[in-house]
This record gives C-alpha cells, structure tokens and sequence, in this order.
C-alpha cells in the first residue's frame, strides 16, 4: 500500500486577533494539530494601544482544505477576522528579504547588475560583499536568490509576507 | 472597595455562576483554593480519586443537567491526569470548565515542583484556555470561560492559576454582561438559508433526518423542535451515536441509529435518500463510511453552529449556520406560513419498511449463555418501571448493544463517549449524573476491561452515597477488540483477553457496595430486578456469552450498502487499505 498525494494551491490569509499570550502558538498549533502547511507566517501589533495584531500566513493545500483552516482560524476565540486575500479579489503581497553576497571582480558588477534590474538596495558593502535589501513578491525574490547563488550567495535573511487588499476596504 | 484573594474571588465567581458542584481532587498548588472551599455552604465539592475521574464525573453532570460541569485540580499531575477528560468534552461538545493550580508565577518556567506547562499542553483539547497571572483578571477572566465553555458549540475551558495569584488580593465585583471583542458565534441562521431549506425539504420525496448531539447541546427546546418538523414532514429520523435520545426510539418514524453499527434500514435509508437533513451532526467517518460511497443521489443540508463542521468532510448543498433549536423554529414557521403539506412519501416508506424487514438487531437465541444483546433488552425492560433512567456507558460492543438495543425517548438520558471513545468515562459519568439527578435510577453498561480503567471512583460513590448502578456485560475479553482482530486479523487474539479479572461481587463487598453475579439466562430477569431494587450502589457482574459480534457491522472502509449483518458474511481478512482505517 502506498499514501497518495493531494493536489494544492497556494493562499495568504491575513488576519486580525487580540494580541494576548500564546496567541502565535494557538495559531502555528493549530496548523501542526490538523496537518496543515505554513509556508510563511509574519506577526506584528497595528493598533495604536497594541490590543491587535495582524498575522499574514501563506499556505497550500486543496481548496476543500483552505476552506477548513479559514473556518478553523476562525473558530479560535482570540481571532477576530480571517481574510483569504487569495480569494479576494485582488490584492498586494510583499516580502522583504536581506540577500548577503560574496564576490570580487566580475562577479562583482553582475551583482550590483541584477540587483539594479530587481530594484534591490544595497545597505552594506565591504569590498568583498554587499548585503542586498529586496521587497516584492515571493517569487520575485526567489528568482533574485537563485541568480545570486550563481555568483555567490552567502545568506539569506526573509520575512514572510504581508498583504492586504486593493482599494478602500479592510480586509 | 475591600480586597479578596484571589481563592475567595473564584468562589464567589462560581456562586455567581450557579455553579453547584465541583468535581476536584487537592495538592500543593490549589490549597489555597481548597481552604475557601472548607465547610462551604453553597457549593458541593466532590472529591474523586483521580483527576480523570472528575473531569467525566463533570461531563455527566453537564449532559444530564444541561449545566456546566466543573472540575479542580492540582498543578502539574493533576492537570496532566485531567488531560483524556478534557479532550473528551471538547470532541463531544461537553461544556466543562477546568480549574488548575499553577506553581507562583515567579517559578513559572523553573522547572519548579510539580509544574506542567497546563496552558500549552490543554491548548488544543480545549475550546480555550487561560493562565491568570494576575488576580485582578481572575473575575472577568472566570465569567468569560463559563461563558465560552457553555454558548456557541459548548466545550471545555481551562483556567491555569499560579498559587500566588490564589493568595494576592484585589476587589471583586460581579462582571456587567459584556460583549467579547472576538467571539460572538452565530446562533441565528440567515433567513435566505432556511427559505432554500424549506423548499428543499417541500420537495423531497426521499427525505431523512441525520441528527445529532449539537440537538441535545442546543436544549430540550431543540428536541421538542424536532419531533415537531418530523411530525410536519412524515420523513423517517435516524441519529447518530451522541444523538440518541433527542427523537424518540418509540416512535414509528425513527429508523434506530446510523453507522458502523447503525441499523440496516437507516443506513440504507441514507445511501438512497434524495434528501439528508443534518441537523447536529458532523458526518464522522464512524457515520459515513467509505466517503466516496456515502449518499451518493442525496441533495444535503446541514444545520450546525459550528462553521468548521461544515464541508469538513462531506460536501454539503446548504449549510445553515445556526443554533438547532433557533434554525429549526425558523424552518417549522416558514414551513407553516408558506402552507406545506407533508408530500407523499408512502412509496419512500415502503422501501424502509422492507428493509426494516430484515429485523437487522436480531440475535441468536440461546438457553446456556446469556447473550449480550438480551441482557440490554432486559435491563431496558426492567428499568421501565422506574421513574426516570439515565444509561451511561464505557466503550466497545457493550456500549453498541446498549445503543442498539435500550431505547431512549427523551434527550440528556444516554451519556456515552463517542468523539474519542474514552474507555474509563462510563462509571464516573454515572456518579456525576447521579450527583446532576439525585432521584434518577443511573446505569452504567459496563464492559470487564472498561470497568477497570476508572474502578477507584467506587470509593466516591460510596462516600457520596450515590445510589449507581454498574452493569457488567462479561465476556471476559475487550470485545470489541476481540472482533475486530476476529474480522481482520484470521481471529489472532493479541492480548485482548482479559486476564486476572477481579472478582467483582467481592470488590463491590469491598467498597461497602452490593454485588451481584448473573451466570445464566434463568438468572437475568431476577438478577437486573435486584439491581433496581437496591437502595445503595451495585455492582452487577453478568456472565454473557463470550464470543458473541456486534452487528450489523460496516467494516472500516466499506460503504453503507456493504453492512455485515452476521457471523456468516466474515471473511476474517481485509486488504492493507482497509486495515490502515480507523
Ligand atoms: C482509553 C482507551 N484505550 C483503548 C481503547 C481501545 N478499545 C476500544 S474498545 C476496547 C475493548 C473494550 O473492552 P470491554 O470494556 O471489555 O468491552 P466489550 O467490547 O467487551 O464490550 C478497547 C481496548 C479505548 N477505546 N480507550
């Protein structure tokens, strides 16, 4: 006998909770206890009293999943609100990345090269090495990575992404 | 205003609450909780012998009173011991509120005696759990769980507090009502929902209701509801396991119980219905069978107050979000102002006539042993001439027979485990039952393994002196094991022999109780009647045949048109996908 695989697609949820203790682990439990995928989850206060915080997750699985973690989410007495961006309409992802790489000569200029071509910053240079600083799309920074380990990427630090909708509403 | 600890601020919450009974057991964190319990004139304290005891003492009580059950226990062990309890109300919606002494908050983290991370252990066997660090949170704190634990779909909460905040002050006043910033479930169902649900229902001529325990949480209104809607549709009403009760098993158009060991006609009743109104329920895999199979040409609509029941595992047409009682009394109103009449559905009868034909929960008759199922109708029987019977029941065919074959006419009177099946949770059931309804003649159908697992608590009801009543189907094996290893495994009994069995009729001398043994047919009748007639607690050791199989069966894995209905049908092996199913 052998275990079957299920197609997946992938969604970012943004939600708001009470910023009370324990809250992140409820969350990222919630996602181990069930056998969901967190493919990234940032977490930060929004309120000028710091009483909410928005959690952006990204996650895959078949819709008929998705649709369970949202209802599962939302279950949870501290959530307030769960959005699934995806499903939205649209709406605008980001994620900032710090991209550390080594390099002299050549290699060198094609760094600084493809970083203009990304719109990367550099935000500290040695004369062997540039810390690169990039936002945009999860994509779009996997693609820049993956460049830069050609030249020679020595790290990579990211932050997950955060989105919100287009347009004058809340999320 | 003058201060109180934060000991006599839980007490005085408690008494705010209503709360009665606490179901506990002491140690060093939550001594300063037991010292404002001492002598106290308003509330009950029962103590247990172990923690697992209290927390099903509590789930008995709150199922057979419709109130929250409460339970306090110590730090570290006794919160840990409290774990199965609590994760057993929250599969079966049981609203519970948990107390568990914590070490000091400054030992939090120390590794301190007898400290247990509760908060991150319970975190999901609960609905919601809190650590109080401070006792100026306590109260509203307190008053919130008791509301999380007892509205939307019920469930245990577990309020953690450190021994320091037990003992450090501050005022106390009553909590105004309050609206929570977040959790507000949906009790009211969208007007839209229950238009379609009526129509759908006006327009099915193979209709069924599937119900559930989320009918017996929403209140005896809901199954007051229920009879009414059944009445007004004529449709044919099966339940689940946690269900029973809430429509009556005397009435004609009640097709018995559904699932792995539901009748013939209802679950074929629901493989060829055009209609399945879920009302409660939650399409667990012990109810559907093989999903792909499940009512293939059924349109379904499902009632639940719990979004996440919804699609979870059976894709649904209509979900109605909404408390039963409230969705129901909407759907009866516009049923009647839109002028239906309940449709024809005599053809539809007809087919559930011939399958009720099959006299699916019959069972060989014998003169040497006494089967399973006949000591239930017995005892069914016999406790007729009492004036109000709750059953209780530990888990394996036991627990099936008594579903099976015990019928239940009213809701909160079948207390039984059956999201996780929790082997020890019938006998403290009864004692919180019996404490819940003093009056009531509580039986718990018992099975020899079962017994085991919580048989210190004899010691509580003895000291309580509540009247239970244990009913021991014998068979001298984890039966339902047993059978299963008889079905899958080419009868290979791995250790599911109960060995070294207790003489039960002396453990009950023991404990100041009556025993009793049952050994043959000729002996039942009297034996069960001397049970009822037993002022104090009993414990009845009835010697049941030993290999008898509870059917019908679906085996794991199979469809509800491939039920196993006796001995003959078993072919003792299954393929590698069937057996990897729970
Ligand atoms: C705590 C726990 N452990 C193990 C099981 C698995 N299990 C289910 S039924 C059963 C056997 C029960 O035997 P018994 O109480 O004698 O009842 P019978 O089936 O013979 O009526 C077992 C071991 C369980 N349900 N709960």
């Amino acid at each position: 006998m052998h275990i079957q695989e299920e197609y997946s697609e992938r969604h970012v949820l943004s939600l708001t909770v009470s910023n009370e203790a324990g809250i992140l682990a409820r969350i990222a439990g919630l996602f181990t206890a069930r056998g969901y995928n967190i493919d990234s989850l940032t977490v930060a206060d929004i309120t000028p009293d710091h009483a909410i915080s928005r959690i952006t997750i990204v996650t895959s699985g078949p819709p008929k999943v998705i649709d369970q973690i949202i209802a599962q989410l939302d279950r949870l007495v501290p959530v307030h609100k769960v959005t699934d961006l995806t499903d939205n309409g649209p709406f605008v992802e980001r994620e900032l990345a710090l991209v550390k790489v080594a390099g002299v000569g050549e290699d060198r200029i094609e760094a600084l090269r493809l970083a203009d071509v990304f719109r990367a910053k550099v935000v500290d240079t040695t004369i062997e090495s540039f810390i690169f600083e990039i936002t945009g799309t999860t994509d779009k920074i996997d693609n820049f990575v993956a460049l830069m380990r050609q030249i020679g990427l020595v790290e990579v630090g990211r932050t997950g992404v955060v989105g919100l909708i287009r347009g004058k509403e809340p999320n | 205003m003058a201060e109180k600890s934060g000991a006599d601020i839980l007490v005085e919450c408690l008494i705010d609450l209503g709360v009665e009974v606490v179901f506990g057991y002491p140690g060093g964190a939550v001594l300063p909780i037991y010292d404002a319990l001492f002598n106290h004139p308003k509330i009950r304290h029962v103590l247990v012998r172990h923690e697992q005891g209290a927390t099903h003492m509590a789930e008995g009580y709150a199922r057979s009173t419709g109130k929250p059950g409460v339970v306090l226990v110590t730090s570290g062990p006794g919160a840990t011991n409290a774990v199965t309890g609590i994760t057993d109300a929250l599969m079966d919606s049981i609203p519970m509120v948990v107390i568990t002494g914590q070490v000091p908050t400054q030992l939090i983290g120390t590794d301190a005696f007898q400290e247990a991370d509760t908060v991150g252990i319970t975190r999901h066997c609960t609905k919601h759990n809190y650590l109080v660090k401070s006792p100026n949170k306590l109260a509203s704190v307190i008053h919130e769980a008791f509301h999380i634990a007892t509205t939307g779909r019920p469930g245990p909460v577990v309020i953690d507090i450190p021994k320091n905040v037990q003992i450090a002050t501050a005022p106390y006043e009553k909590p105004e009502t309050f609206e929570h910033a977040s959790y507000r479930p949906q009790t009211k169902a969208d007007p839209a929902a229950i238009a379609s649900a009526v129509e759908m229902l006006a327009a099915a001529r193979r209709p069924i209701f599937y119900t559930g325990g989320g009918v017996i949480n929403s209140g005896p209104e809901a199954s007051t509801l229920l009879r009414e809607i059944a009445a007004l549709t004529g449709a044919p009403v099966t339940s689940t396991l946690m269900g029973l009760g809430a429509y009556p098993a005397s009435a004609p158009q009640w097709v018995g119980m559904l699932g792995m060991h539901g009748t013939y006609e209802a679950n074929w009743a629901m493989n060829k219905a055009d209609l399945i109104v879920c009302v409660g329920a939650r399409f667990d895999d012990r109810v559907t069978g093989r999903l792909d199979a499940f009512a293939p040409n059924a349109k379904k609509i499902h009632i639940d107050i719990d979004r996440s029941s919804i699609n979870k595992t059976v894709e649904v047409d209509l979900p109605v979000i909404a408390d039963v009682a409230s969705a129901l009394t909407d759907m009866i109103a516009l049923w009647k102002d839109r002028g239906h009449k309940a449709a024809d559905l005599s053809e539809w009868w007809a087919r559930i006539d011939g399958w009720r034909a099959r006299n699916c929960l019959a069972y060989p008759d014998s003169h040497e042993e006494i089967m399973p199922q006949e000591a239930i109708a017995q005892l069914y029987k016999a406790s007729r001439s009492a004036k109000d019977v709750i059953i209780t029941t530990e888990v394996g065919q036991h627990q099936m027979w008594a579903a099976q074959h015990f019928g239940f006419d009213e809701p909160n009177k079948w207390l039984t485990s059956g999201g996780l099946g929790t082997m020890g949770y019938g006998f403290p059931a009864a004692i919180g039952a019996q404490v819940g309804n003093p009056d009531s003649l509580v039986v718990c159908v018992a099975g020899d393994a079962s017994i085991q697992m919580n048989i210190q608590e004899m010691g509580t009801a003895t000291q309580y002196r509540l009247p239970v009543k244990i009913f021991i189907l014998n068979n001298e094996y984890m039966g339902m094991v047993r059978q299963w290893q008889e079905l899958t495994y080419e009868s290979r009994y791995s250790n599911s022999y109960s060995d070294s069995l207790p003489d039960f009729v002396k453990l009950a001398e023991a404990y100041g109780w009556t025993g009793i043994r049952i050994e043959g047919p000729q002996e039942l009748e009297a034996g069960i009647r001397q049970m009822i007639d037993t002022p104090g607690p009993v414990i009845v050791d009835c010697r049941v045949a030993k290999l008898s199989n509870c059917f019908p069966m679906i085996p794991s894995g199979a469809a509800h048109t491939e039920m196993l209905l006796d001995p003959s049908q078993v072919e003792g092996i299954m393929s590698d996908e069937a057996k990897a199913l729970v």
